[in-house]
Order: C-alpha cells, then sequence, then structure tokens
C-alpha cells in the first residue's frame, strides 16, 4: 500500500485491539460511510476476521488469518496477505475476497455470491454447498472440492484431488490441470464458446489476466441422474 | 476438538529454547483443548544412562524413595522431581532392577515413559497450568511434541491424556478418533504388545511401535497407517532422532505447517506458532492428506 494511501486509511491492529472490536467498527459503519479503507495488522491467525460486513469497503489485512475470515460477507472486498484458515468467505452473499497466499479447507462453503480469489493452492473440499459464488484458484485444489455444488463456478488454474464434483448440482467447474478423479454424477462436458467467453471474463475479474489460455481449461458438471431417486438404484441405500 | 503442536530443532543453537516456545504453543491451543494437557521433551542422552518417567499421587515423597532405590541397586539412581512426575536415570544395565524395585517399594507410582532422551508429562488442568507445574519452559532438547484435550469420549483423567507411549524413545499426539482401535488391539496383544488403558491413540502408539520393531522405518510406520488404520486423524510424532506427521486421506482435522533454515513445526491453527522465532520468514503450508512428512537427525 502506498504513503498516501496509509494516510487514509483507517489501521487496526490486532496485537492491541481484539478482533471483535474490529468486527463491531466494520459492522457500525453507516451506508454512506467515507471510512472506506481499512487496514488490519497483525492479524497472527485469529479467526472470524472482517465477518459479516455489509457496507462496500475495502479491507487490507497484513499477514496470515484464522478461521472464517470474511464469512458471510456481503459488499465488501476483503484482501488477505497471506494465507488463510479453514473456512474463508464461508456463505458470503457479494463482494470480493482476495487471498494471497494459500486457503485450507472448505473455502468459499455455501457462498451465495460475490468472488472469492485464491493465488496460491486450496485444501479439501473448496466450495463445498456453493450456492452462487465464482471461486477462482491460482493454484490446485484438495479432493471433494465443489461437493454438492448447488450454483456458481470452480475455476482452477492447477489440478484437482479425488473426487472433484461429488453429488454436484448446478454449479460449472473448470479445470485446467488433472483432476485426480470424478465425484459421484459429475461428469466432463463439451467447452462451448459461451463458456469460453465467461471464463476469460472471470479470469480478467480475478486479476489473472491474459497470459492464460481459456482452451486449456475442461468444463466438469452435473450428469443429473441423482436428483430423483430411481428406483434401480434401491440396493444401494 | 483438542490441539495438538510439535517442534523439531534443526540447529542445537535452538534446544535451550525449546521448552519455552513449545509451553508457548501448548498454552495458545487451549482454546482447542482446556481439560487436559501433556508432552514429551526429547533431551540430551546422558551417556548409557536410561530415563524412566514415572507419575506417583499427589504429595509422592521422590526425594525420599530415590536413596532407597539406590541402596536397592547398589549403583546411583539419578533424581529430577516435577510436581507429579519424576525421572529416574540408571545406567541401561540396572533398568531391570530399577523397575522391579519400584515395583516393591512404592507400587502406587507408574512409569508412564522410558527412553535414552525422551521425558514424558501429562496431567489434567489448563494447559498453561500444567506447562508450569513441569517446568516446561525451563527444559532443553532437540524436539518436543505436545497435547490439549477436550474430552469427548472418556473421562477428563491423566491417563486419558496425551501422549502416549508404548516403546522407547516414541510417543505419539493425535487428533480425531480410530473406529478400529478395538480389533487393532487385539491383534498387537497377540504380537506381545501391553497397553493400559482402552484409549484408541494408546493404540495407535502401539501400531507404530509394532511395526518400527518389525523393521518399518518412521516412514514406513505411518504409511502403513493408511492401510491398517479406520477413522480420523492427524498425528505426531516423535522417535529418539525423528519427528513427523501424518494425516488421514479425509483430513477432518486441521493441521499447518511451517519450517526455516533453523526449525520445523506443526501446529493444529496457525495461532500455535506465531511466537516462533522467524515466523514471519518460515515456509507455511498445509500438509496434504495421506502424505508422511518426516524429519531425522544425526543420534
Amino acid at each position: 500500500m502506498s504513503e498516501a494511501l496509509d494516510q487514509i486509511a483507517r489501521t487496526v491492529d490486532l496485537s492491541t485491539e481484539t478482533v471483535r472490536s474490529l468486527n463491531a467498527a466494520l459492522h457500525g459503519l453507516p451506508a454512506d460511510t467515507n471510512e472506506t479503507l481499512w487496514r488490519v495488522l497483525n492479524p497472527r491467525g485469529q479467526h472470524a476476521i472482517a465477518v459479516g460486513l455489509t457496507r462496500p469497503v475495502a479491507i487490507e489485512i497484513a499477514g496470515h488469518v484464522g478461521y472464517y475470515c470474511g464469512g458471510m460477507n456481503q459488499a465488501a472486498s476483503i484482501e488477505v496477505h497471506g494465507n488463510a484458515g479453514v473456512g474463508v468467505g464461508e456463505n458470503m452473499m457479494s463482494g470480493r475476497i482476495h487471498v494471497r497466499g494459500d486457503a485450507s479447507a472448505a473455502a468459499g462453503a455455501t457462498a451465495h455470491g460475490g468472488m472469492l480469489v485464491i493465488e496460491g493452492n486450496a485444501a479439501a473440499r473448496c466450495g463445498i454447498s456453493m450456492k452462487g459464488i465464482d471461486i477462482v484458484v491460482g493454484g490446485s485444489v484438495g479432493h471433494m472440492s465443489a461437493f454438492m455444488a448447488q450454483a456458481g463456478t470452480l475455476t482452477v488454474l492447477g489440478d484437482a484431488g479425488e473426487s472433484l464434483g461429488d453429488s454436484i448440482y448446478e454449479a460449472q467447474l473448470f479445470v485446467r490441470g488433472m483432476v485426480a478423479s470424478l465425484g459421484s454424477d459429475c461428469i466432463e462436458k463439451p467447452m462451448r464458446d459461451r463458456h469460453l467467453a465467461a471464463l476469460r471474463s472471470r479470469l480478467d475479474a480475478a486479476g489473472f489476466g491474459g497470459a492464460i489460455d481459456v482452451a486449456e481449461f475442461r468444463r466438469y458438471g452435473s450428469a443429473r441422474r441423482l436428483y430423483h431417486f430411481h428406483v434401480d438404484n434401491a440396493g444401494d441405500y | 476438538m483438542c490441539g495438538i503442536v510439535g517442534l523439531f530443532c534443526k540447529t542445537p543453537d535452538l534446544e535451550p529454547q525449546l521448552g519455552t516456545l513449545l509451553a508457548g504453543m501448548l498454552g495458545t491451543m487451549r482454546d482447542r483443548g482446556p481439560d487436559s494437557a501433556g508432552f514429551a521433551v526429547y533431551g540430551a542422552q546422558d551417556g548409557l544412562q536410561v530415563k524412566l518417567t514415572v507419575r506417583g499421587p499427589v504429595g509422592t515423597d521422590f526425594a525420599a524413595l530415590s536413596p532407597l532405590l539406590s541402596q536397592e541397586l547398589l549403583s546411583d539412581v539419578g533424581l529430577i522431581v516435577r510436581d507429579t512426575h519424576a525421572v529416574l536415570s540408571v545406567d541401561a544395565g540396572h533398568e531391570i532392577a530399577l523397575r522391579a524395585a519400584l515395583a516393591r517399594l512404592a507400587p502406587e507410582i507408574d512409569i508412564v515413559g522410558v527412553g535414552k532422551r525422551m521425558e514424558l508429562y501429562k496431567e489434567v488442568g489448563l494447559p498453561a497450568d500444567v506447562a508450569r507445574r513441569f517446568d516446561l519452559g525451563g527444559m532443553s532438547g532437540s524436539h518436543g511434541i505436545g497435547h490439549t484435550r477436550m474430552a469427548t469420549e472418556s473421562a477428563v483423567t491423566t491417563d486419558g491424556a496425551h501422549p502416549y507411549t508404548t516403546g522407547r524413545d516414541q510417543c505419539l499426539v493425535h487428533n480425531g478418533s480410530l473406529s478400529n482401535h478395538n480389533s487393532l488391539r487385539r491383534m498387537l496383544v497377540r504380537e506381545g504388545l501391553g497397553f493400559e488403558t482402552e484409549n484408541d491413540t494408546e493404540v495407535a502408539a502401539g501400531y507404530l511401535s509394532w511395526r518400527m520393531r518389525e523393521g518399518d522405518t518412521l516412514t514406513g510406520a505411518l504409511e502403513s497407517c493408511l492401510k491398517d488404520l479406520d477413522g480420523f486423524y492427524t498425528f505426531v510424532v516423535g522417535t529418539e532422532t525423528g519427528f513427523a506427521v501424518l494425516r488421514d486421506p479425509v483430513s477432518c482435522k486441521p493441521a499447518i505447517m511451517a519450517e526455516t533454515a533453523d526449525w520445523v513445526a506443526f501446529g493444529s491453527e496457525y495461532r500455535a506458532l506465531v511466537n516462533l522465532p522467524g515466523i514471519d520468514g518460515a515456509r507455511v503450508w498445509e500438509p496434504e492428506p495421506a502424505r508422511v512428512y518426516a524429519w531425522e537427525r544425526a543420534a
């Protein structure tokens, strides 16, 4: 961050202030707040930093964060200059979260909207039960990612672990690297022009730039065989 | 829930700080396990001596006991008392006689760990209090592991606290639960191993001791776990010269590791690692499922 920005940003040092007081201050912002740039120092892996925000403010966090950072986010733009613990952006509704490092398990779990960008790797169950969010991962994702994913997109520039998209509903998955295995009812689907165009715009929005060739990606989604009970499967229960 | 931590020094310079650093890590993990805590520290080896970590009821007069033991053995028995625990050290040739003398003179005392370097302590209470009672901060060593317990399936007792040890200089802390520990325990008993508790983690420790007894390396023994253990686990293991981490293939239990030129550390959460020297420049990563991470140093 530049020095000029430093002067106008409101800085909260979590080595001297509590996460609770930071979150309370952010929750107390009025709709027309002028305090639109916040800088959080010394997060030191603490949990629940910047959760439940409802104003379109920008939060820069200087370091690694713990669990559920940016959970339930609406409208805010949160940038983590480090790694994120379990459940970053869980159930976010809108806005944007950008993790410069890696994310632990269940990144973007159950999230309804907005964009979650992870520059590094995301661990297991990335995008589990996602409901409309766009998740873009610069590295690889762990096993059982997009498990029971219902809507939205998961874009992975690296590889995907085992059982990608298990029991998926209508989310769309795009993977550039290897997929260790597809989960139950998840299949490869043809990549059409509209998918390529949407992928290009998502990569641009995520900040990955034009160097990445969208033609290298493959698309996966639901075979829609698990939507209804099928009597032939009765013996499997 | 539970919290587990581990620290392995790559350089002797850090060894005097091991206890202080490990105590800090344990204290932070109180939030994951406030019921009991325990730790094992691998200190200096003293010639051919073997160390027995023993535990007695509150008020045990170890200082009065030690001359009686020396008299029985016709050999000096070293003694360091730490609260309810004490470390007795004798020449390796006297170990059997020491065990016999303990059983006769002080049957209320349990032997909780044996090895050339390992000392093992655990008690009920908040982790920071447990660390203070045993003066963990004053200990030095090449590596150490620790556990903070949130009891879910069995009572809050010292026997239910980790680490568990079933072999010389071998111990294990565990976050998770095993579902096939009863059948494994029966198999291991047939193989000649003994168990003190009904605890699933003690079975995992016994399994590793058995594999290493059968010739596996530490890494090989942990890889065998992936085949034979059913359940949830993140393990941190210590041996005389080694330190290793393994997560089960599903990896429900959290884990984070960090490494610098001077040390390797494990924590259930990154918060446990934030006070380690040089953490800001450390490589920090989440260990992958079903992959063994192991470090060894010269004996």
